[in-house]
């Protein structure tokens, strides 16, 4: 199979050294995930060809970007990018901006309009054709400007967070239509995004990124189901709880007993509990009787979400550190009787059914 | 939504609304009223002294016309080579990546601080006969700089450069460099970007700073008569002639004046609306 | 608050009609001084080829007048006669030409007819040694000389136009400074190779010209007149000043900066 994109990128910063390697199969599209502050712009800025690299290469097909003394320039790298703010030409129209890709690459000015005529079809945008950016909206600039990526041709497309900056209702739009897009010109595309929901619905892999290293990849599902790393687990939507497995469940480091089901993974081994937040019960008072799974915690933050509210926790004083971010939802009905405000002390009780155990990796 | 068509009703809306707005603080327009007073009171004085039944004839002689004239076209040019130069000079300064940059700055900014006179001089011991350069020009090439038309272009351009520099390079900070990024990703090489990408972003705040300069041009004098000397139809543009007839003629004088006055304020109505409404 | 809007705008015009080249003239004190009985101040406005002169009479008139002290202020003829015109406080005028006096005793601001104290008259003015070894007025018009001269509409300019006139001889300048003082200037820079300046430009520019004179320049002698203005503060003083500069100490001053007998 010819190779898409490999990668190896280092770079040292003040706050971490960024050490990531990459691989994306051609027409596959890789979902770079990860917390602010871990590297994901810089690993764009290489792969782009606007930063150098202290050690590593970028390979794209048979060509080699950077390293082994070569770093070939932004402008001739075939790397294309759509990041979250469309910047669209404001002096161009946008059949102007699509055609200015391969106007660049000395495609005359007919068949270059002809080629962006098409594409501003493809992505629902021809009614947009000789509108100025001042007078779209959000969502239409992203069209037209990922319309504008695809024109040239690139190898390998950047998507910078694309769906950031728009609002919730022009989002799942853009979403499809991405997806629709780079799978029917089968684009090898590399994508960093903070959602799981565009993760899994636009990338076929995903890598995580924390503190410059890479801590998780696989096919998406498969990693946001069994999250082995908080933040994963954080981006998913899920619970985790990190330890040592063992014969009923796992062991935290400090002492306390998950019960759950355990797959893939023998005693002693490092493990982590996962669980949907669905699947904690909330008490005011430590709940009689000695159900599995209790957990003292602090409310830091309660998030309303349509019909249920996620309820956060913090650490108690003294208490382990890994409850911190916790989420359990509860009915609203639950939160009036409970009766809860930042601060308070909360018990969580997981029911042990729900709660899956498997390797940390 | 908004169209061209609805898009000034709905400025015209907009300012509307503004007067149920914050408003201004009646205070302000004490001050406000003063400097407007302090320049177009002056002018109204000129107005006032004209010797209106001999205007005609005293604009249109001779002299005057030959002055209107070379001022317009020496104008022309300065500017001109104020944006040939000044433009990729503003560049530099905004986006080199150099050390002392800052200091670069700076002394681009001399001309608005020195006394034109001054500039002149400055021009005069560079380029005069027996100037730094001047001698070499004048003993391999036979040619002299002082006294001549190319003397009035250069020394208006000295003088109106950093008008043009500094308002093209605000625009292009403001602009910054992102634009010019996407436009590689698309395979822009950087002379492509600069052509395509920074110029057309840049037009407006270079047209405006243009403007500034074009009016700089017409009004120089100091650096003028130091550097190229006063001889109708080469060098006196309408200001040295200004300066000339008022010892003996001061209608004339003041009917020049005016005229200087109109040739600026049409130039300034006529190229500030594309200025004001493209950096928007 | 009427005043300082008089004031405003007579300096806003003077200011404009003087142009950014020269100095700009300061108005002199203003007028009259609430001061001790002795200590008198007394305005003269003067051509500014009069410097060197009136600054050595200034001592002796303070000398001979205890508490007074003269106050000058030295600037092109026209833009003193514009001042005077507009009002500005002062006691004498002398200027360096008929038709600048003339302004100001048409607007009947004199207090009696002005008199002529002096006379100047033309000089070449070379760079020293003279090395285009010019002699005669004729050799103005030599072949890629450069010369310079004062534009006719000042007084410089109008005795040069009068000699060309009298003498048949027209010179192509490369330049006609509305100031006596830049046509020497570019004289003095090299830049010219000869200009027709007044005789007490080049003996005030000592070692950096070498003066040619040449016998037409008697055709074109320029009168300064000086004269008591009707408003003036300090009339006896005025008066008095006046006596000085005709007097023995006043012409043997003028004489030896280069000006003619009146």
């Amino acid at each position: 199979m010819r190779p898409g994109v490999a990668a190896r990128v280092v770079v040292r910063r003040p706050e971490f050294t960024l050490d990531v390697e990459l691989d994306v199969a051609e027409g596959e599209v890789l979902a770079v995930l990860g917390p602010n502050g871990a590297g994901k712009s810089t690993l764009l800025d290489v792969l782009s060809g606007l930063l150098r690299p202290a050690e590593g290469h970028v390979r794209v097909g048979d060509e080699t970007l950077t390293g082994d003394g070569r770093h070939v320039p932004p402008h001739r790298r075939g790397v294309g990018l759509l990041a979250q703010q469309a910047l669209l030409f404001p002096h161009l129209t946008a059949l102007g901006n699509v055609a200015f890709g391969p106007r660049a690459q000395g495609v005359p000015r007919g068949e270059a309009e002809r080629r962006a005529r098409e594409l501003l079809a493809a992505v629902d945008a021809s009614e947009l054709e000789q509108r100025r950016p001042g007078r779209m909206s959000g969502g239409q600039q992203q069209r037209v400007a990922l319309a504008r990526a695809l024109a040239p041709g690139p190898a390998l497309l950047l998507l910078d967070e694309p769906l950031a900056a728009l609002d919730v209702d022009a989002a799942p739009a853009l979403r499809s239509l991405l997806r629709r897009v780079i799978r029917e010109r089968k684009q090898t595309a590399l994508l960093v995004t903070h959602s799981a929901l565009d993760a899994l619905v636009l990338a076929d892999r995903v890598l995580v990124l924390t503190g410059g290293r890479v801590v998780e990849q696989g096919p998406t599902r498969e990693v946001l189901a069994r999250p082995r790393s908080p933040f994963t687990a954080r981006i998913a939507g899920l619970d985790l709880v990190p330890g040592i497995a063992c014969p009923d469940g796992l062991r935290t480091a400090d002492g306390l007993l998950v019960s759950g089901r355990a797959a893939g993974v023998d005693d002693g081994e490092p493990a982590v509990a996962v669980f949907p937040p669905s699947a904690v019960a909330v008490y005011a008072q430590r709940p009689s009787g000695s159900p599995r799974n209790v957990l003292p915690v602090r409310l830091a933050a309660i998030e309303p979400r349509g019909d249920t509210v996620r309820l956060r926790a913090a650490a108690v004083d003294g208490g382990p550190a890994w409850v911190d971010g916790l989420a359990a939802d509860v009915t609203p009905a639950a939160v009036a009787d409970l009766g809860v405000e930042p601060g308070v002390e909360l018990w969580f009780a997981v029911k042990a059914t729900e709660v899956a155990i498997h390797a940390a990796g | 939504m908004t169209s061209a068509l609805t898009g000034k009703r709905r400025d015209d809306e907009r300012r509307r609304d503004h007067e149920f707005g914050v408003g201004l603080p009646p205070l302000l327009w004490v001050p406000a009223g003063l400097a407007f007073a302090l320049i177009a009171l002056p002018v109204v004085g000129l107005a006032i002294r004209a010797d209106w039944p001999r205007v005609p004839e005293l604009l249109l002689s001779g002299s005057a016309l030959d002055a209107l004239r070379l001022s317009l076209v020496t104008a022309a040019i300065s500017t001109t080579l104020c944006i040939v130069f000044g433009g990729p000079l503003a560049v530099v300064l905004a986006r080199g990546r150099l050390a002392g940059l800052s200091v670069l700055r700076s002394v681009v900014l001399l001309p608005l601080v020195l006394p034109p006179v001054v500039g002149g001089l400055a021009l005069l011991f560079l380029l005069g006969r027996t100037g730094l350069l001047g001698r070499g020009l004048d003993l391999w090439f036979g040619v002299t700089i002082p006294f001549s038309t190319t003397a009035v272009v250069l020394a208006q351009t000295f003088v109106a450069l950093p008008f043009l520099v500094v308002s093209t390079e605000g625009a292009l900070r403001t602009a910054g460099q992102r634009y010019e990024a996407v436009a590689a990703t698309l395979g822009a090489s950087p002379g492509l970007a600069f052509r395509r990408v920074t110029v057309p972003l840049v037009l407006p705040g270079l047209a405006s700073g243009a403007v500034l300069a074009f009016a700089r041009c017409l009004g120089e004098f100091g650096a003028t008569i130091a550097f190229a000397g006063s001889l109708q139809g080469t060098t006196r543009t309408l200001p040295l002639l200004v300066y000339l007839e008022r010892e003996s003629d001061v209608d004339a004088a003041v009917a020049l004046s005016l005229l200087l006055v109109v040739v600026a304020v049409a130039v300034i109505a006529v190229a500030r609306p594309r200025g004001v409404e493209g950096s928007r | 608050m009427r005043i300082r809007a008089t004031t405003v705008g007579a300096v806003g015009i003077a200011l404009l009609l003087a142009g950014c080249g020269n100095a700009a003239p300061t108005t002199p004190a203003a007028g009259p001084t609430s001061a001790a009985p002795e200590a008198r101040e007394l305005v003269v406005l003067a051509a500014a080829s009069l410097t060197e002169t009136f600054e050595t009479l200034e001592t002796e008139f303070e000398t001979e007048n205890p508490g007074v002290d003269v106050k000058y202020n030295f600037a092109g003829s026209s833009d003193l006669a514009q001042q005077i015109v507009n009002g500005a406080p002062a006691d004498v005028f002398a200027s360096a030409s008929d038709a600048t006096m003339k302004t100001v005793t048409d607007a009947n601001l004199t207090a009696a007819a002005p008199t002529i104290f002096a006379t100047n008259t033309l000089q070449i003015a070379t760079a020293p040694g003279n090395p285009q070894g010019i002699a005669t007025f004729a050799d103005l018009t030599k072949p890629d000389l450069k010369v310079v001269v004062c534009a006719p509409q000042v007084p410089c300019g109008a005795s040069a136009e009068k000699i060309e006139k009298a003498t048949g001889v027209t010179l192509t300048p490369v330049s006609e400074e509305p100031e006596v003082k830049s046509t020497l200037g570019k004289v003095t820079s090299g830049d010219a190779d000869a200009g027709l300046v007044f005789v007490t430009d080049v003996t005030s520019a000592g070692a950096d010209v070498q003066g040619v004179t040449f016998p037409e320049a008697s055709q074109a002698v320029t009168n300064y007149p000086i004269a008591v203005l009707r408003d003036a503060p300090q009339a006896e003083l005025a008066a008095a000043f006046q006596e000085l500069v005709t007097g023995e100490a006043g012409q043997k001053a003028l004489e030896v900066v280069g000006f003619g007998a009146p």
